[in-house]
């Protein structure tokens, strides 16, 4: 019994290396496209977007920044991009888009879906 | 009242799925209990910490912060739940062997009792920060009175937590030569799902190459990630409708990783045995 308590240590060594091993992957994925993206801003107030409208080119990474001018949070949700990201009350966060073939993507903002509606379109 | 409900139950379930299914698999473990629970005191602390610093978190890295953050948090996970099907593997036969006699629990050493607390604390903490943000954001905006959102919160952690805890008595249930292979495979799942979660959080960082970035396949029409099954199944058995190349690499490989390990690590510990006894 004790000898299979000992055995943890060496458990954990191996462990430790598949999870680096996975974070490599990850990292060797890395990419230096982000230099050449498009950076296009949108606003929330009173919970609705402005412009509700993004116009962007396809193929082209873009970095959109989605500043939050009300007071609550909202969090930014697309399925169609793939994307949930909490934007809290009063600040502004990042989003990047990898590049996007042609076609238009919804947008939401999960916690006010009724008024907070916008669309991405690639062209 | 009711979005309160919904967005506390969906976050409580996600969490409560991963600390059901870990919790199940510990079965006959010496001080799971107070692990778990202090993991889960430790998630929900962790939790309002990230909330109350949400905007500095997601403007760091050039606004990546809160990507590469839940990233990290995704991958420490993994790793805990790698060591805790790989130790199972190794104490599985032991505790079949005590649970069948009755007797008392197995002692696991601080390590593995440790692995569980920080593996469910990640999953709370995960879920738990969300709930704080969107809870304070409902307070502010006065739509909903004070004991409205009490309420909701409460009646969504209680449906959460009940829909967690048939599924942790319905893996107890399972008989008890089973258990522990079958919980082993969730837990590797699990971790398998996390681990391409954390890919998603670099994808939406921009730090994955679109070539690795594309989507597989759709089957949104079929069962899509929004509905309650999709979200259940995204945490249990790491579904997602639409994953990308290297999120299903990070997936495999990381079931792949942990049946290698828990296999090496059995083999060794047979050998150990066969040399002492002979």
């Amino acid at each position: 019994m004790f000898s299979c308590v000992r055995k943890v240590p060496h458990a954990t060594a191996t462990s430790a290396i598949a999870a680096a091993f996975v974070l490599g992957v990850g990292f060797c994925a890395f990419s230096a496209h982000a230099a050449d993206s498009v950076e296009v801003s949108i606003s929330i107030k009173d919970h609705k977007f402005d412009p509700s409208q993004v116009k962007v080119a396809a193929g082209t990474p873009v970095k959109l920044t989605v500043s939050n001018l009300d007071a609550t949070a909202e969090e930014f949700e697309s399925r169609a991009l793939r994307v949930e990201k909490i934007v809290a009350g009063k600040s502004s966060a990042v989003i990047r888009l990898n590049p996007l073939a042609k076609g238009s993507y919804p947008f939401v903002g999960e916690y006010h879906e009724q008024t907070a509606v916008g669309v991405v379109i690639a062209e | 009242m009711l979005a309160a409900l919904i967005i506390v139950f969906r976050e409580v379930l996600e969490a409560g799925l991963i600390v059901g299914v870990v919790l199940a698999a510990s079965r006959g473990v010496a001080g799971r209990g107070r692990a778990v629970a202090l993991g889960v005191l430790a998630g929900v602390a962790g939790s309002i910490i990230v909330a109350a610093f949400a905007t500095q978190i997601s403007s760091a890295f050039d606004g990546r912060g809160l990507e590469l953050f839940t990233a990290a948090v995704l991958l420490l996970a993994v790793v805990m739940l790698t060591w805790h099907v790989v130790w199972m593997a190794d104490h599985a036969r032991a505790l079949t062997a005590r649970l069948r006699e009755l007797s008392d629990s197995v002692e696991a050493g601080a390590q593995s009792v440790i692995v569980l607390g920080i593996a469910t604390a990640t999953a709370v903490m995960r879920e738990g920060s969300e709930v704080v943000l969107f809870l304070s954001s409902i307070m502010l905006q006065n739509v909903d009175t004070a004991a409205g959102v009490a309420l909701g919160s409460a009646g969504g952690l209680a449906l959460g937590a009940a829909v967690s805890a048939v599924i942790y008595f319905g893996l107890t249930a399972i008989p008890l030569r089973r258990v522990f292979a079958v919980t082993g495979l969730l837990v590797t799942l699990v971790a398998g799902g996390l681990a391409s979660e954390a890919i998603h959080q670099l994808s939406n960082a921009g730090l994955i190459a679109p070539a690795l970035d594309a989507t597989l396949w759709n089957t949104s029409w079929l069962l899509s990630d929004d509905s309650l099954l999709g979200r259940g199944l995204r945490v249990l058995l790491g579904y997602r409708d639409r994953p990308t190349a290297l999120e299903a690499i990070a997936y495999v490989m990381t079931i792949g990783g942990i049946l290698l390990l828990s296999s090496q690590h059995l083999a060794a510990g047979r050998t150990a045995t066969a040399n002492t006894s002979a």
